[in-house]
């Protein structure tokens, strides 16, 4: 069965744990004693309904509070796929777990409620969204129980998505009118709304085509370990562990080692399972070579007629996530697929506005929550891809040296772009 | 060639992944060994991450003293075939030792202490960081943790400050006495396990199959008749039966219930918990009945 990794999105209140619990209640997915759990608590609370959205508030102060502060991640399965949900929260203030819930989604759902309509937060969810390059954006206008269930005001929300969304990079861009509070249009077809042509939420998170989401074109090993087993029975073993990040490895090719530059051939890609033929991305493997390299934990494999960049001056875009903020001369932590470095921070750019999209390229310090575009020079080398090209060798973190505390995601930008 | 992996294979993938990744970055790890069902697949999961090395870190179990024979059998059975070496942290010791005091009152446990026995063996052999098996699906607290979960040097959970976690770049830099728990399990379900157990093979402990038990009803749970768990004698409706049960997870034997079940193979297993309408510690513990936030509360305190 495949597994598709969902986050949701928009704004404080828009209804996204509610969509979610809806989803797992509707699909028969939630256990009589969690339900019964949720509406002791709906009860205690003097709710006027069982709120669904407990189903996964699952913090004390989440709870009290009505709101999401952390992601949650909950897990469902159809007879047709299996789903990793990260419901996120839409509070500003929390929105680098936003980012967290995000990063490895293949699909996110962004809630905008049917009478409040498109909001700072969905502008900038949607923006991170596409910055995060999620390749599938599922809007679902809900609350449409509130308005009459109203196609006007569903195309009105629409054509007002869309025309926002043309400005960014959206591969894939879907409209659900829903009411995740009775369940229109979320699991099964809404009586309630006979103008729309289209399918439920389920049956189009079942349907969305993920397999060629993923870049199977350039072949990108970043070595994890260097496996050496001094025992008896794997007395000449010399390995490289690792999960593939991109295209496809196979037994015989040529590949190149960054950064020594060296070529040699595959000579097996082995698992405690036995030896393959091939592998792909995400799959953990360990590649053994023809010849006695000098590689460790950070290099990079890939075929020698397409490598990565290589270079010390790296341009990202970054999502600012702690309260300090980040100037000009910040010295960092910087963690690109399996290599540590260091970063010094020489220029921002811009932070970018979410509502308008514009640059300003006025500021001198990004502030949390902020996005803008830096240049950084590393201690040494990274091997990397635009993100665009391929999510894994093309983000990094940055890492604040004293609290060790992540502070920023950022996407790594084409050299010279 | 289609180049897709299984649910299976992503999650063993991304399991592997995790484990490589604190081997490779921590300098002291160790594992979380119980014998229960999900450590038995965290520890298959560390012998393929680091095949074709042995396993090079120690596996710890935390003992409360309240064990099935059964399931220190298997630990032990496990811990040999694999050579890996077994420390245990006792409860038990640290009730002795006049550390911690064990709760009398009808329906204590001794979970709650397990916490510090964790914790010293954690300073004691200077872990910085510990793998457990524990899975987001199991509990709502759990749903919002972390892969690399930090702790301070207090050994304490901090639900709302927790680093970002992206892609998967794991952050596991902390400073001395601070350490990391590690769920590799962390994206996967009962039912994953399970049908992960089927297609490995796993050896588990045998009171995870059907078998015969003298069994009493407490609380709506049923608990065995044995050393550690007896049925109150001013308590006329906690009647003793033979009744054929199995266990959906193995704990502190005081607190863990068995479920009713014919399931004898992990095929039939899975065909219950595909059907399953409790949830796994809904059905079978007594320690998250008492609050909303036990779990929560537990965890903030160092619990695993
Ligand atoms: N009438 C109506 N109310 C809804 C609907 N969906 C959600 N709500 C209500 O809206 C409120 C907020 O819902 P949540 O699901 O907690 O919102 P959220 O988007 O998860 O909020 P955060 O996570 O804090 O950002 C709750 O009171 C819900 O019951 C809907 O379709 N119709
Ligand atoms: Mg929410």
């Amino acid at each position: 069965m495949e597994l598709l990794r969902l986050a949701t999105a928009g704004s404080v209140d828009d209804g996204k744990s509610t969509l979610i619990g809806r989803l797992l209640y509707d699909s028969k997915q939630v256990y009589e004693d969690q339900l019964e759990s949720v509406e002791r608590t709906s009860l205690a609370r003097g709710d006027a309904y069982v709120d669904l959205a407990l189903l996964t508030d699952g913090l004390r102060a989440e709870r009290e509070q009505g709101i999401t502060i952390d992601v949650a991640y909950r897990y469902f399965a159809t007879p047709r796929r299996k789903f990793i949900v990260a419901d996120t929260p839409g509070h500003t203030q929390h929105t680098r777990n936003m980012v967290t819930g995000c990063s490895t989604a293949d699909l996110v759902v962004v809630l905008v409620d049917a009478r409040n309509g498109i909001t700072e937060q969905t502008r900038r969810h949607a923006f991170i969204a596409s910055l995060l390059r999620i390749p599938h954006l599922v809007v679902c206008v809900n609350k449409m129980d509130l308005v009459g269930y109203s196609r006007e005001r569903f195309d009105e929300i629409r054509q007002e998505f869309e025309g926002f969304a043309t400005r960014l990079e959206i591969a894939d861009l879907t409209f659900v009118p829903i009411s995740a509070l009775n369940g229109d249009n979320v699991v099964d077809r809404s009586g309630e709304m006979p103008w729309y042509q289209g399918t439920s939420l389920l049956h189009h998170l079942e349907d969305v085509h993920i397999a060629s989401d993923r870049n199977l074109i350039d072949l990108r090993f970043p070595v994890q370990r260097v496996v050496r087993p001094r025992s008896e029975a794997h007395h000449d073993f010399r390995g490289y562990a690792g999960q593939v990040a991109g295209g496809v490895l196979a037994v015989g090719d040529e590949v190149l080692v960054l950064p020594s530059g060296f070529t040699t051939t595959v000579s097996s890609i082995e698992t405690a399972d036995g030896p393959l033929e091939e592998a792909f991305p995400p799959m953990s493997v360990i590649v053994r070579l023809a010849d006695e390299l000098d590689i460790s934990r950070g290099d990079m494999i890939c075929h020698p007629r397409n490598r990565p960049a290589i270079g010390q001056d790296i341009s990202a875009m970054v999502c600012w996530m702690t309260d300090a903020p980040l100037a000009v001369g910040a010295k960092l932590a910087v963690k690109h697929t399996t290599r540590w470095a260091r970063a010094l921070v020489r220029e921002i750019h811009y932070r970018l506005d979410v509502n308008t999209l514009h640059s300003d390229p006025s500021v001198e310090e990004l502030r949390l929550n902020d996005i803008g575009r830096i240049d950084m020079r590393t201690t040494s080398p990274l091997f990397y891809d635009e993100y665009r090209r391929n999510r894994t060798t093309g983000s990094l973190i940055l890492v604040d040296e004293t609290t060790d505390a992540t502070v920023a995601a950022g996407m790594i930008l084409h050299p010279g772009s | 060639m289609t180049y897709q992996l299984t649910h299976l294979d992503a999650l063993e993938s991304e399991a592997i992944h995790v484990i490589r990744e604190v081997v490779a970055e921590f300098e002291r790890p160790g594992l979380l060994f119980s014998g229960g069902k999900d450590s038995a697949v965290l520890l298959h999961l560390a012998t393929k991450a680091c095949w074709p090395q042995a396993v090079p870190f120690p596996v710890l179990h935390v003992d409360t003293g309240h064990n099935f024979p059964e399931v220190l059998a298997f630990r032990d059975r496990r811990v040999a075939e694999l050579g890996v070496r077994l420390l245990v942290a006792s409860v038990q010791e640290a009730i002795d030792r006049g550390e911690v005091t064990e709760d009398r009152s009808p329906g204590g446990t001794r979970n709650r202490l397990q916490t510090h026995s964790l914790l010293r063996a954690i300073e004691e052999h200077r872990f910085d960081a510990v793998f457990g098996g524990g899975r987001r699906d199991e509990e709502k607290a759990r749903a919002k943790e972390r892969v690399f979960s930090f702790r301070d040097e207090f050994g304490q959970w901090d639900p709302r400050g927790q680093r970002p976690e992206l892609w998967n770049l794991y952050n596991g830099r902390h400073h001395p006495r601070e350490h990391f728990r590690v769920f590799p399990l962390s994206n996967w379900t009962e039912l994953d396990v399970w049908q992960y157990i089927e297609r490995e093979q796993l050896d588990l402990p045998s009171i995870y199959y059907a078998h015969q038990r003298a069994v009493f009803r407490r609380d709506g749970l049923l608990l065995a008749v044995g050393p550690h768990s007896q049925p109150r004698e001013d308590a006329p409706d906690e009647e003793v039966v033979v009744a054929t049960v199995r266990y959906r997870t193995v704990g502190d034997a005081t607190c863990t219930a068995a479920v009713e079940s014919t399931a004898s193979t992990p095929a039939e297993v899975i065909a219950e918990t595909a059907v399953a309408r409790v949830s796994e510690r809904g059905a079978t513990r007594a320690d998250d009945r008492f609050s909303e936030a036990a779990m929560e509360d537990r965890k903030r305190e160092g619990y695993f």
